[in-house]
């Protein structure tokens, strides 16, 4: 394997964040120029939303049961099961449901995004479109940054709900507690300010899975092994920023509400 | 042609469809053109002769302005592309077509969408029209009937022949051929050959071709079609017919013959002879 010079590896990394954020950027631009590319739009809504479907509603189901679960046992010590159904809508709604449906997601979108754009680099489709007169930035990016922010968004409503349920189950058949109060304190303890937090993360997340997957579909070069390793790189990179993203956002709405 | 009034045109260059002026560029420390000077005529078949890595696929990309050059002017259809941003490429590319080495036909598509993927993109034409202009240019290379079937139901020489329909389509003004026969059995390649040159006659579109395969090259310069006939014949000596089709050989980056076959097959420059041999 060949070793690259420290210099050399920033000056790949400054250009790489550059290139990444001037994608980024026009992703959004896109949005006020025509052509509008709505039916590819739908199209990828589709694949990503309803394509996730299956693997968002098990991960939500499972991580409320598992937290309930896990949960009792503390809370038993301190006498108050009750809470069991505020803490889990409370840990779904604020955090997990979000971030694992991004993480979820992200595996299977970013991944897809890369190899089919990637796949599209490698074979010159990428320039034939660009010789075709078409954008494809446009074409391809935006519709996909569109779909996965609206697609998220509402995939992670329904895994914090999923999850409230999957809680539900453990508390009233494990766990023997009152399905009224389990219901009344998981949503009765329910503020404004977590449903905002619930709510922005996915959009933010959805548009970090559609930016970058993109981003290293368009980068990919030397063949399939470079559309593989493209594919890595884009869950890798998405994942982590995710966790990351999902942190400052956190900080900041706590700041801030 | 509605490029936006930012990119400068070029007046002095309205009977010449590309021109080159001291191109230079290098990838990766790696230099591939080096001060290459060259001038296409409308109407004229200019076929890029080089061994691999010569950079003739490059000079294609970079007459459409996909790749920049580090040094020198490219002027396309009067455009500096060279200077010209992304964005005001893309009105300009469109009176351009463009057939890659490996045909890049959309994978996700079928065949009627791939021809027709230009027109949908930038005119709002009614389907009917649409999908008749897409039938005329299949039947210009012999596949009509294959609209409904995708690129991956297509052997390679019929992944070419839907190339050059796609991008004959809009009736471009230059044509660039990134090695259309390449890794093609004998007869297909001939019948690519046939297809190009009849599209030469007929249209008397401007075209760049580059090739690795030299009988290609000189069976483009020494036949013409028949439209009587629909068949490609050789030119008969002293009939005065004139294809407009010359060379261009590229090495080490630089150009080093430009002209027609006859001078190409009289040169005395040692690595050329070898070339040709």
């Amino acid at each position: 394997m060949e070793l690259i010079s420290p210099a050399e590896y920033a000056k790949d990394t400054v250009l790489a964040v550059q290139d990444y954020s001037g994608l980024a950027a026009r992703s959004l631009g896109n949005l006020f120029r025509k052509p509008l590319y709505v039916p590819d739009a739908i199209q990828q809504a589709d694949i990503i939303g309803v394509g996730s479907l299956p693997i968002v509603v098990l991960t939500g189901f499972f991580t409320g049961a598992v937290l309930a679960l896990q949960t009792s046992a503390t809370l038993q010590q301190f006498g108050s099961l009750s809470l069991t159904g505020q803490l889990v809508s409370f840990s779904m709604v604020r955090e997990l449901g979000p971030v694992l449906t991004g993480l979820m997601v992200a595996g299977r979108n970013a991944s897809g995004m890369a190899s089919e754009l990637g796949s599209m680099k490698v074979t010159e489709q990428i320039d034939a479109m660009r010789a075709l007169g078409t954008d494809p930035s446009k074409k391809l990016v935006t519709p996909r940054v569109i779909a996965t922010v609206v697609m998220l968004f509402f995939l992670s409503i329904l895994s914090d709900f999923l999850g409230v349920i999957g809680g539900f189950v453990i508390s009233y058949l494990v766990l023997g507690l009152d399905a009224q109060q389990y219901w009344h304190s998981a949503y009765d303890k329910l503020s404004y300010d977590d449903i905002e937090m619930g709510l922005v993360k996915p959009v933010l997340f959805g548009y970090v899975i559609a930016t970058v997957g993109c981003y290293y579909g368009l980068s990919a070069k030397g063949g399939t092994q470079g559309v593989g390793r493209a594919t890595t790189q884009a869950v890798v990179a998405a994942s982590v920023l995710i966790l990351a993203v999902d942190l400052f956002v956190t900080r900041f709405l706590m700041v801030v509400t | 042609m509605a490029v936006t009034p930012q990119a400068t045109r070029y007046p002095e260059t309205t009977h010449q469809a590309i021109v080159f002026e001291d191109v230079s560029i290098q990838f990766e420390d790696n230099p591939v053109l080096d001060g290459v000077s060259f001038a296409l005529k409308r109407g004229e078949t200019k076929i890029l002769l080089g061994i691999a890595g010569a950079g003739k696929s490059t000079i294609l990309k970079m007459t459409l302005g996909l790749v920049k050059p580090d040094r020198g002017r490219i002027v396309t259809l009067g455009y500096e592309v060279s200077s010209m941003r992304e964005e005001e490429l893309f009105d300009l590319r469109r009176k351009v077509g463009m057939v890659f080495q490996e045909s890049a036909l959309f994978d996700s598509l079928t065949v009627e969408e791939n021809v027709a993927y230009r027109l949908q993109e930038e005119e709002d034409l009614p389907a009917e029209e649409v999908r008749q202009r897409v039938v005329d240019s299949l039947r210009f290379v012999e596949l009509e009937q294959t609209l409904a079937l995708f690129p991956a139901e297509l052997s390679g020489g019929m992944r070419r022949r839907v190339a050059i329909a796609r991008a004959i389509i809009s009736q471009p003004e230059v044509l660039l051929y990134d090695s259309p026969t390449a890794g093609l059995d004998p007869i297909t390649s001939t019948r690519i050959i046939e297809l190009i040159v009849k599209q030469r006659d007929f249209y008397k579109t401007s075209a760049l071709m580059v090739t690795h395969r030299l009988q290609d090259a000189f069976i483009m310069a020494s036949h013409y079609f028949d439209s009587q006939t629909n068949q490609m014949l050789p030119i008969t000596a002293g009939s005065g017919r004139n294809v407009h089709t010359t060379f261009l050989l590229l090495r080490e980056g630089k150009v080093i013959f430009d002209g027609t076959a006859p001078e190409l097959a009289r040169s005395e420059d040692e690595y050329i002879r070898e070339y040709i041999a």
